[in-house]
């Protein structure tokens, strides 16, 4: 076979990657769709929600890919990005199109939401006049009629001369008799088959509109008169001109509210069984090594990870949230609402609404920027972006806040924290959208209201919180290390005492951190917080628990007072999103020097933010 | 009434749609959510502020920028 795929490196989250050694016997198949019709849905329910990355020959980006059995038939089956037009310039199109012009396929699955076919259907025509072997299948089918829409599938198999199937990928109706007859083109195609350069097999405007009309006219039919919907009705309220944009800051509220108050006691509860599984399992077991070692793997590793592992429930938690409101429609009404504010500070709807995202993780936040053209306004959305305030940090604001202050302030603690994300956020799009102006169009589509099922958000935080794990775990363990070591280093000092590296490392930065009220020992937390900022709790567990055998919360406690716990909170919220982020800032800006300087100044605001706030409350007296 | 940009439609009037004059890329995008001459097409609000038009055009919404909208030339019915 032609196309030999190769996958030799490492994929960055850790995920295996795709055995794409041995493609020979094996059939290709491409999901192809618009955004937002369902193609991640289909594709989870056809491969079970077994995909790998992996990447082909002629595009730079990775796909997500399956091995799955289907019939008979071994096959290889990708995810395509979702893509408006074969013709288009975003970069997801240019995947697309490089894709079909490089890899032969069986059969490319062509995805459009029936509701919209009337528009729709111009992606399935383009793919009829390049002429690859295909299939169409209508998903959405539970919401057409809703909306008034009825297809007949067999005049638009006729037009189109490939099958065309009815179904909901969500709920499964009709997912049987797509599968079947996916299984029966495979096996009529016995030679893959390449696309030839597309933009030479495409026809002119005129023709292409009087197919797709010829077609239409056939094979889909709307009522005339406009359906009221619940959509439309729920629109009325969320999308009000001036309760619009109080709810939606209510609803964010309540749904970190709710994290919060779900995620506290699991965690409490995950807490006390880590710390029983160590004096009942982990140090007899390990009672016989010197006390060296012994405290390294007891202190250092196992109670930073255990303290890390803790937060678990609160990031299972947060996707569930995440989950819903993703599938819910409610963020590109979120963009309706925030686009005239954003405008002024040269940003558009769309980057509030992956500034939401990296309230998740900034990461795939910042990835998501790529459906925008314009370098200027992805530029200035990644300054921006790091400030959202991920889960990461929300981890140990939630540790600091309730180990600080009583339960009725923690949240507004909380909240506040918050606020000042969106302060930050707000400040440099102000300071730099003179340095990069944009004229990018919005034009966003409005989906209709969604809920997701139980699977689905059962999935999408089963997934985070793997991705979680796998990501952070050599970074935590490493940071966490570190910090255990810079305690105990030399041994012939005091641990922790201002003899050790760390002790040292602190008071070399006192000069910086002192005004601010970090003590040493939290700097040398800070310091490694750099790398991921879950290890700023995994090692202010290390270094506490060296000394006190209370609660970490009580150790901490007794040390600093509110006013240096909410200065170091701040600086952590401000300062330098993690490695990882740094290094996508810098792979998809491509700009060594721009990573750099949006890492400055993000120490800059930390440090002057947390100077304003700790000199300002201690000279009211706090 | 004589035709119009759709930045000018006025609330809940449908129109239809005689041409997009916009760059190509644009223009595809546009096509591809639906916008294509003969079309019917509603303003449903308009955000505050000179923000966004909320339009329907057919079964689809989108929201869209009013100096995009600009590019949109439509007849009311
Ligand atoms: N009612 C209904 N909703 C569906 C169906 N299939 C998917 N959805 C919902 O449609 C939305 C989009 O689904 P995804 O699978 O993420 O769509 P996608 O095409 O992969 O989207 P992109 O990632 O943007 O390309 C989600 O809210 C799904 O829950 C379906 O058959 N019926």
């Amino acid at each position: 076979m032609a196309n030999s795929i190769n996958c030799n490196k490492c994929n960055s989250d850790g995920s295996p990657l795709l055995d794409v050694t041995s493609t020979a016997g094996l059939k290709q198949i491409a999901v192809l769709g618009m955004p937002n019709t369902g193609k991640s849905t289909f594709f989870n329910r056809l491969t079970g929600a077994n995909a790998s990355v992996g990447n082909w020959p002629g595009i730079t980006v990775d796909l997500m890919a399956a091995k799955i059995k289907l019939g008979q038939q071994e096959t290889q089956v990708v995810d395509l990005p979702g893509i408006y037009d074969l013709r288009g310039f975003s970069e997801d199109e240019e995947v697309v199109r490089k894709f079909l012009e490089s890899n032969p396929v069986h059969l490319v699955i062509i995805i459009l939401n029936a509701a919209q076919l009337d528009r729709q259907i111009s992606l399935a025509l383009q793919i009829k006049h390049i002429g690859l072997p295909a299939l169409l299948l209508l998903n959405m089918a539970d919401e057409a009629p809703k909306f008034g829409v009825q297809i007949e599938p067999e005049s638009i198999a006729r037009h189109l001369e490939m099958p065309v199937v009815q179904m909901s990928a969500k709920y499964g109706q009709g997912y049987a008799q797509a599968r079947n007859s996916i299984v029966a083109q495979l096996g009529r195609q016995s030679e893959p088959m390449l696309a030839g350069k597309i933009d030479k097999n495409l026809v002119t405007d005129a023709e292409f509109a009087t197919e797709m009309g010829a077609l239409l006219q056939d094979g889909f039919h709307v009522s005339a008169e406009f359906k009221e919907t619940i959509t439309t009705k729920i629109d009325r309220v969320l999308l009000h001109p001036v309760f619009g944009l109080p709810i939606f800051f209510g609803l964010m509220y309540l749904m970190f509210q709710m994290v919060y108050t779900i995620g506290k006691p699991l965690q409490d509860g995950l807490n006390s069984g880590v710390e029983w599984f160590k004096t009942a399992a982990v140090e007899p077991a390990l009672s016989f090594l010197p006390k060296f070692p012994h405290d390294l793997l007891i202190d250092g590793l196992y109670g930073g990870m255990a303290t890390v592992a803790a937060f678990l429930p609160v990031i299972w938690i947060f996707f569930i949230c995440m989950a819903i409101v993703e599938d819910s429609g409610y963020l590109s009404r979120s963009a309706y609402l925030m686009d005239a504010f954003m405008e002024r500070l040269g940003l558009d709807g769309r980057s509030f609404v992956m500034s939401l995202m990296g309230f998740g993780c900034n990461v795939p936040a910042i990835m998501g920027l790529r459906v925008m053209r314009s370098p200027a306004l992805r530029l200035l959305s990644m300054l921006v972006i790091p400030f959202s305030l991920c889960s990461a940090r929300l981890n140990v604001f939630i540790f600091m806040t309730t180990a600080l202050f009583n339960a009725n302030v923690a949240p507004l603690v909380l909240f506040s924290l918050y606020l000042f994300s969106f302060a930050a956020a707000i400040l440099t799009a102000f300071i730099f959208k003179g340095k990069y102006p944009n004229q990018e169009p919005l034009i966003l589509e409005l989906p209709p209201y969604r809920f997701p099922t139980v699977r689905q958000m059962l999935l999408r935080a089963w997934s985070e919180t793997k991705h979680f794990l796998r990501f952070s775990w050599r970074f935590i363990i490493f940071g966490v290390v570190a910090i255990w070591l810079c305690n105990n280093l030399p041994t012939n000092v005091e641990p922790a005492s201002a003899g050790t590296i760390s002790g040292e490392i602190g008071r070399a930065l006192q000069p910086i951190l002192g005004p601010i009220g970090i003590n040493p020992k939290l700097s040398v937390a800070l310091i490694f917080g750099f790398i991921a900022k879950e290890i700023v709790l995994g090692g202010l567990a290390v270094i506490y628990a060296t000394k006190q055998d209370a609660g970490l919360a009580g150790a901490i406690a007794k040390e600093i007072d509110w006013v240096q716990a909410y200065s170091f909170m701040l600086f952590t919220l401000l300062y330098v999103p993690c490695l990882s982020t740094v290094a996508v800032i810098k792979a998809e800006s491509k700009s060594i020097k721009f990573a750099v300087m949006g890492v400055l100044w993000s120490l800059v605001l930390a440090w002057s933010a947390s100077f304003i706030f700790y000199q300002g409350a201690r000279l009211l007296g706090f | 009434m004589s035709l119009a940009e759709l930045s000018a439609l006025p609330l809940e009037t449908t129109a239809s749609i005689l041409g997009v004059n916009a760059d190509t890329a644009l223009e595809h995008r546009l096509q591809a959510l639906g916008f294509r001459v003969g079309k019917q097409i509603s303003v449903i609000r308009k955000a505050w502020l000179g923000g966004p038009l909320h339009v329907r055009i057919g079964t689809t919404e989108v929201i869209m920028r009013r100096c995009d909208a600009r590019s949109i030339q439509v007849q009311p019915n």
